[in-house]
């Protein structure tokens, strides 16, 4: 019983340090980064003559399974209309965001710019009415409609009609290539 | 005297010879007019005489003659023989969107108008596998699809006088010379900034080119625009919506109902503003009456679908025009659905008939199988309502008041923000969508391919920024009553009764054609084109198609003197989708509910573009 104690203490003692280590390793909030949708993110395509393909934008990590951000873009969808032309993620007069397929590229910083820039068949260009932190936030949540983030960064709630289930409920779709839609 | 005598008895004699040759080159190259076969019976409704000439052969519109009767009086074909169809070639478009436009033919030349982006095939028929005369591409904007609400589609082109008039998606609307299909001229009719395409197709009468524009569910402002036929330039729009100067109303306005009657309701039945952006469009049929001058069509469903953003009775929409062809101006104007509250459009096709009146007189008619779910019989000459009886499940709606004309609402039936309301019968895509009718006169009945579809509907705010969806509601549909999606209805307009039906399990989305041979066919969205007994309805015959069947099937003389059938194949639209834009069913709100109700249609067809051409064998 008494060699338990200072075990127990220890135990404490330790835990207390791990915590302490944590935290003098948490990840400072460093310089901001510029609120810009990323002009270099391409759709998925070929990179002649060994070009580099260009590495995911920094601020992806800012947005993408950020429960805040996916909350904020699921508001947008709705308000901006974008529910309109893609439903719930079924799609409508634009293509399917719940199926894995993107015909654009499905990286966050890849949707962002679809959304920035619209595309020819028909995707308003989105960049002179919302704020890149909003198409920001917009990509984040049309991300998660395939389940490409955590469940415990999705809404619990369906924010519609109940005539859709809510996300967490969503099964995650693998990334298809992009235009394999087409 | 003499003289005179002989003279007189030469005349005569000349006279007689003459009148024989007429008479028998016209019996040999046309059958008897349409408005013939109504003499037999005065309890039958027949064709306006003056909107339906004889059959000569030719399909030139959508409609095959003004008052959109879809009757071919070609004969060859009959329930005795039609067992023996088979298919007399085939042509692919390369489009794989829904292909809803009928084939034209015009003295031995096929012309095939795609969907986007609208090219066009003129094929010579007096060659063996009608090889191309000449193409055109239309060269649509493909931006235009992304403000297209229920696919790309287009329905069809029209001939008139040497030249081929069709809309394209992107808001044009060309002539092209039939001869070697080089464009005459090209008109912009719509803007695709705000919202607006056209799908439409146009009606060429009295010198004047019409078109609509396509947006009802994207906040446009529907109008009417009359082009001058040889110029192209625009010679009046008649706005939907706005103050009576813009709709075209002035002194000469004689509404039949005193709901429809007052100064500026284009204005006064919205919300401040409101009509600017409420709909209204017109993307469906038009029928004309060469006696009367008179064109008729009706207006879209007021946006958005979310009706408390819109009090008020939200004129013109969702109700009936009669326009004068020369000024536009409205001659008269019923409101099918005041305010409404499920998106019934009203521009289903209007059937130019007249009908037996109580006296023994004809009455001079229009006959339209409703959104809604109610076939109208009004007086084409006030827009009275005669009749209006249910063809269709209708739970929203108690019934048609004839000494008002109102539409009587269920007042528990309609939708609040923060509730979902179910079992709303019929559905946004109402009793029956655009595809129209056929009207036979030697049945005397009208058959109509049409949907049995209920859904549940639950609105909120939607937010108005141009070029994007303007519609705050979220639908799912589903079978209604008896579970079969599509039902075909042969309907007796006089005794206001239902003759047979047939129940389909997918919606019917693709419009009939009746012939003099007593046969009527239609085609089903998996591809199955289908001939029935125009009496009873028995299936004497079906064909399956590569893809599912949206569009029109046509009928005409070929130069061999063989009657065709000829049916475009190439499934879409609002109904098909979920094959062409490859929606995912595990949402049910998509396509604006309509994937719910056909999840199963990824499993049974898939997308083309074929028309196929059928003949007995020689």
């Amino acid at each position: 019983m008494s060699s338990l104690f200072p075990n127990k203490l220890a135990g404490i003692a330790l835990v207390a340090l791990l915590s302490g280590c944590h935290r003098d390793q948490q990840q400072p909030r460093g310089q901001p980064l510029g609120e810009t949708v990323p002009e270099a993110a391409n759709p998925d395509t070929i990179f002649p003559g060994g070009a580099p393909q260009p590495p995911l934008d920094p601020r992806a990590a800012h947005y993408e399974r950020n429960a805040y951000a996916i909350a904020q873009g699921q508001q947008l969808f709705t308000w901006m209309n974008c529910v309109g032309c893609h439903s719930h993620g079924g799609g409508g007069m634009g293509p399917a965001l719940m199926d894995g397929k993107w015909r654009y590229g499905g990286r966050i910083d890849q949707i962002a710019a679809s959304i920035a820039q619209g595309r020819p068949n028909g995707m308003p260009a989105w960049r002179g009415k919302l704020t890149s932190q909003q198409i920001w936030q917009l990509a984040a949540y049309v991300r998660s409609l395939s389940g490409q983030v955590r469940k415990d960064a999705v809404g619990a709630r369906a924010d519609t009609m109940s005539n859709t289930p809510p996300q967490t409920e969503t099964i995650r779709k693998p990334v298809q290539p992009a235009d394999s839609a087409q | 005297m003499r003289r005179v005598f002989v003279g007189g008895v030469a005349i005569v004699v000349v006279a007689i010879i003459v009148g024989l040759v007429l008479w028998t080159s016209r019996t040999s190259r046309t059958v008897p007019a349409a408005t013939d076969y109504g003499q037999a019976s005065a309890a039958k409704a027949i064709p306006a005489r003056s909107a339906s000439p004889a059959d000569d052969g030719n399909w030139t519109m959508p409609g095959k003659d003004y008052a959109s009767t879809r009757f071919s009086g070609l004969n060859q074909i009959t329930p005795a023989n039609v067992s023996r169809l088979q298919v007399a070639f085939t042509f692919s478009t390369g489009t794989t969107e829904g292909f809803e436009a009928p084939p034209l033919v015009v003295d031995n030349t096929m012309y095939v108008v795609t969907p986007w982006p609208n090219n066009v095939f003129a094929l010579d028929l007096t060659k063996p596998g009608a090889p191309a005369k000449w193409t055109y591409n239309g060269n649509a904007a493909a931006a235009a699809k992304g403000v297209a609400c229920c696919g790309p589609v287009n329905r069809g082109a029209f001939y008139a006088d040497g030249k081929l008039f069709l809309n394209l998606l992107d808001g044009h609307t060309v002539a092209l010379d039939a001869a070697s299909g080089k464009e005459l001229w090209r008109t912009k009719v719509a803007d695709i900034q705000k919202g607006e395409t056209v799908t439409m197709a146009p009606l060429v009468a009295g010198g004047k080119v019409l078109v609509g524009n396509s947006g009802g569910e994207m906040g446009v402002r529907g109008r009417l625009t009359a082009l001058d036929e040889a110029s192209g330039k625009i010679a009046w729009i008649g706005y939907t919506t706005g103050p009576d100067t813009d709709v075209l109303i002035g002194a000469d306005y004689r509404p039949p109902y005193p709901k429809d009657s007052g100064k500026d309701l284009g204005v006064t039945t919205w919300p401040p503003e409101k009509w600017k952006i409420g709909g209204g469009s017109v993307w469906g049929w038009l029928s004309y009456d060469p006696t009367l001058r008179l064109v008729y069509y009706g207006t879209s469903n007021p946006g958005p679908w979310n009706a408390a953003q819109r009090p008020g009775d939200n004129k013109f929409t969702a109700g009936v025009f009669a326009r004068d062809i020369d000024t536009g101006r409205v001659r008269w104007f019923y409101q099918s659905t005041p305010h409404d509250l499920y998106d019934h459009d009203d521009i289903n096709e209007i059937v130019l008939a007249d009908v037996p009146g109580p006296n023994g007189q004809r009455i001079p008619a229009m006959l339209r199988p409703s959104r809604n779910g109610y076939f109208y019989v009004q007086d084409r000459r006030t827009g009275r309502v005669l009749s209006a009886k249910p063809y269709s499940y209708i739970n929203v709606y108690k019934g048609v008041d004839l000494k008002t004309g109102k539409l009587i609402p269920v007042p528990e039936m309609e939708p609040k923000e923060g509730v979902v309301l179910r079992n709303i019968c019929p559905a946004a895509p109402g009793a029956k969508d655009w595809n129209p009718s056929a009207f036979s006169p030697v049945t005397g009945l009208v058959y109509i391919p049409h949907i049995n579809l209920c859904q549940d509907m639950g609105v909120s705010n939607a937010n108005y920024i141009a070029g994007t969806p303007f519609v705050g509601a979220d639908v799912k549909m589903y079978a209604g009553p008896g579970g079969n999606r599509g039902v075909f209805t042969a309907w007796d307009p006089v005794s206001q009764r239902k003759v047979f039906e047939i129940k389909e399990d997918l919606p019917l989305w693709s419009p009939a054609l009746a012939t003099a041979g007593n046969l009527v066919f239609y085609g089903t969205m998996d591809g199955w084109l289908k001939a029935i007994d125009a009496r009873t309805g028995k299936l004497l015959w079906r064909f399956k198609t590569a893809s599912g069947i949206i569009g029109q099937p046509i009928s005409y003389r070929g130069p061999d003197g063989r009657q065709y059938i000829a049916v475009p194949s190439g499934v879409g639209g609002w109904a098909g989708a979920i094959v062409t834009m490859d929606l995912d069913p595990s949402d049910p709100s998509g396509a604006l509910g309509f994937v719910n109700a056909v999840k199963d249609l990824k499993k049974k067809v898939a997308a083309g573009g074929t028309v196929y051409v059928f003949a007995l064998p020689q």
